[in-house]
């Protein structure tokens, strides 16, 4: 798995949580760039993440990850 | 079972206009995350088409809500308020109590819960629905726990065992089992130890949506969405081959073959029937074969007298599940359709989209279990009349071929020898009165639906009369079959505030001889005017113009009869006392 196929699923994930086919997300992108993005969009997010890709954040990377980019790091490091 | 996803229901929710009024209301209180079981909730009624508003109150509110009767929930006016008291928090709760009291648990947090109940019952008109709790074993003890009583383990089935019973003197508060949702499905995926220590929800997202289903199946029983009446199939559905190939020595019953798991489902609808399922026979098969086992093989859990409507030839099975639900007079809706054949299924299911068709698993070994976890047969209700209604039902049989044999309808009518009798509402009926309300749909004038609290509010309430009529005639007794309220309007006015029969005494005069007794006993009070008005819904037409039928004139929208100069209507039903 590439890093641009983890965005593609990514912006799908976040397109489909926010209802907005707009949305693209990048290495830099987070909550405060997302208007509807609340700590109960968050937990949705983690679980749709977490169920599209087939692995499980661990609690510290849920509460440590600052943007999208970390988010893709741990897809790609869970899929090795 | 195929539920919408959480995240579908989110956007089934969205589909509710906000700005419209709701048919009803729910707030939800909890002592953990609430927001998600909102939102499942308010989703999944938007999924089975219930417009449901559902008002989600801030995290941990239940005091604040509760007590303060200036608070948002009551302000919201809600039908139904649904408590959420976590087993986490609880068992938080456990490990900050001194050893000492920790016996105590289950009756602390009980009197808390009531006085709950309390307080809502004493400040709005709400059902209330009580989530209990999803048992964990927190490994303490280990099994010698549950020989402990200040174990958690222990405290929380006693818990929830005080729940029950407390619910059950507590008419208007209805449980929602969620523990049966986390005991079939596991803990390991009911609950998600991150989820709640980041974010205080208990539920994961993947279970939420049945335990959303498992809420509404409550609300909607409440709301008079409860079914009657199962069909079943008999070939590879009852029993296991083909009787018409097999034999009553080859067909799978008992311990032969896949026996077991036909005697089971056989036990299974057995103990619906006692609870007042109505079950009812549609088979493509030559009568005589069809019958046969239920007379004849000893394995045979089901009698022909368990079945109400036997029907057994080589229609097609639409017709046949037509006929029997005309022969029932109960909805479509009301039915569920048991076959084990994928191709009759799908063609009754496009001929009868009203009929719940369960998608039954290949494995009869599957059966029972996967109808269980439907859960299709939620009341709100249970009353002793329910364990007789199947032999109503066959007593209905014996009438219709007397029917044939009478030279009149008049005739047939007559030779019934029927008696009828009118009461107020007395305690001893008021579960069936409370349940006739939440089930008629047909023949209802107002479909005002009662709880059994209500029921008894009524009763005890001076500014209304209250009657319920029972009838029977020489082949048995329909027992309480019409419901009336009467609201005193007036010093010259009594206005019906609700009126509902049973659909099983259609043209039997009954409806005559209801109106006679209430003009009199209008006339009776002094009352010069007795006023009656229709409601419509989708499903109550049959008695859109009873009242003019009857005697009363059109006036203003409402029907209006003068008690001095009212015209009797014949019957052919004979008054008794009760």
């Amino acid at each position: 798995m590439t890093r641009q196929e983890v965005f593609e699923k990514l912006d799908r994930i976040f397109q489909d949580e926010f209802d907005d086919g707009s949305i693209h997300v990048t290495d830099g992108t987070t909550a405060d760039d997302i208007e509807d993005w609340d700590s109960l969009a968050h937990i949705n997010l983690i679980v749709a993440i977490e169920n599209t890709f087939g692995m499980k954040f661990k609690m510290n990377e849920v509460t440590g990850m600052r943007n999208v980019g970390e988010i893709a790091d741990i897809v790609l490091e869970r899929a090795k | 079972m195929d539920l919408p996803s959480f995240s579908q229901l989110k956007k089934y929710r969205k589909r509710r206009d906000p700005a419209v009024a709701p048919a009803c209301k729910m707030a939800i209180l909890g002592d953990c995350a609430t927001q998600h079981l909102a939102a499942a909730i308010g989703g999944y009624a938007q999924y089975v088409g219930l417009d449901m508003a559902v008002f989600d109150a801030d995290y941990d509110q239940l005091n604040a809500q509760i007590l303060d009767p200036a608070s948002e929930l009551y302000a919201l006016e809600p039908d139904f308020v649904l408590l959420y008291p976590c087993a986490e928090k609880l068992l938080s709760v456990y490990y900050d109590t001194p050893a000492e009291r920790r016996c105590d648990l289950a009756e602390d947090a009980y009197r808390r819960i009531a006085s709950y109940w309390q307080t809502l019952s004493a400040n709005t008109l709400a059902n209330v629905l009580q989530f209990d709790f999803a048992a964990i074993d927190d490994g303490c003890f280990g099994s010698f726990a549950l020989k402990t009583e200040d174990s958690f383990p222990f405290q929380l089935r006693k818990l929830n065992y005080l729940l029950a019973e407390g619910c059950r003197q507590n008419k208007n508060v209805f449980l929602v089992d969620i523990d049966a949702v986390q005991s079939r499905h596991g803990r390991s995926r009911f609950f998600e130890d991150k989820l709640y220590y980041m974010a205080k929800l208990p539920i994961s997202l993947d279970l939420l949506p049945v335990v959303a289903k498992r809420t509404l199946d409550v609300v909607l029983a409440l709301r008079g969405r409860v079914k009657k009446c199962v069909i079943t199939d008999l070939d590879n559905t009852l029993w296991g081959g083909v009787i018409g190939d097999d034999g009553l020595d080859g067909i799978q019953l008992g311990e032969l073959g896949s026996g077991p798991a036909f005697t089971h489902l056989q036990k299974w609808l057995k103990a619906l029937k006692e609870r007042g399922i109505l079950l009812a026979v549609c088979s493509k098969n030559n009568e005589d074969a069809a019958r046969e086992p239920f007379e004849k093989h000893p394995d045979m859990v089901l009698r022909m007298e368990d079945i109400s409507i036997f029907v057994a030839n080589w229609e097609d099975k639409a017709s046949n599940i037509r006929y029997i639900q005309q022969m029932l007079n109960i909805g479509l809706d009301s039915m569920v359709f048991l076959d084990d054949s994928p191709f009759e299924r799908d063609q009754v299911r496009q001929a009868l989209p009203e009929l719940t068709v369960p998608e039954l698993p290949e494995d009869p070994a599957l059966y029972v279990a996967y109808l269980q976890e439907l859960n299709l047969f939620e009341t709100a209700s249970y009353s002793q009349e329910d364990a007789g209604r199947t032999k109503q039902y066959r007593d209905e049989a014996v009438r219709r071929e007397l029917l044939q044999s009478s030279g009149s309808y008049e005739e047939y009518l007559a030779g019934l020898e029927m008696r009828a009798a009118a009461a107020p509402f007395d305690p001893f009926h008021y579960p069936r009165i409370a349940q006739l309300t939440q089930r008629s749909n047909q023949f209802n004038l107002r479909t005002v639906r009662y709880t059994e609290a209500q029921i008894e509010d009524l009763a005890g309430d001076d500014s209304h009369i209250t009657r319920y009529y029972t009838l029977r005639d020489k082949l048995g007794d329909y027992g309480l079959i019409s419901v009336v309220v009467l609201d005193r309007q007036s010093a010259d006015t009594l206005f019906i505030s609700e009126w509902l029969m049973s659909c099983r005494v259609l043209k039997r005069t009954m409806e005559e001889f209801i109106i006679n007794d209430l003009v009199r006993l209008a006339r009776g009070l002094g009352y010069a005017r007795l006023i009656g008005e229709y409601v419509q819904t989708p499903k109550n037409a049959m008695v859109a113009d009873i009242y003019e039928r009857l005697g009363f004139r059109r006036e203003a929208g409402l029907f209006v009869a003068d008690t001095a100069s009212f015209q009797e209507n014949k019957t052919l039903i004979r008054e008794e006392t009760t």
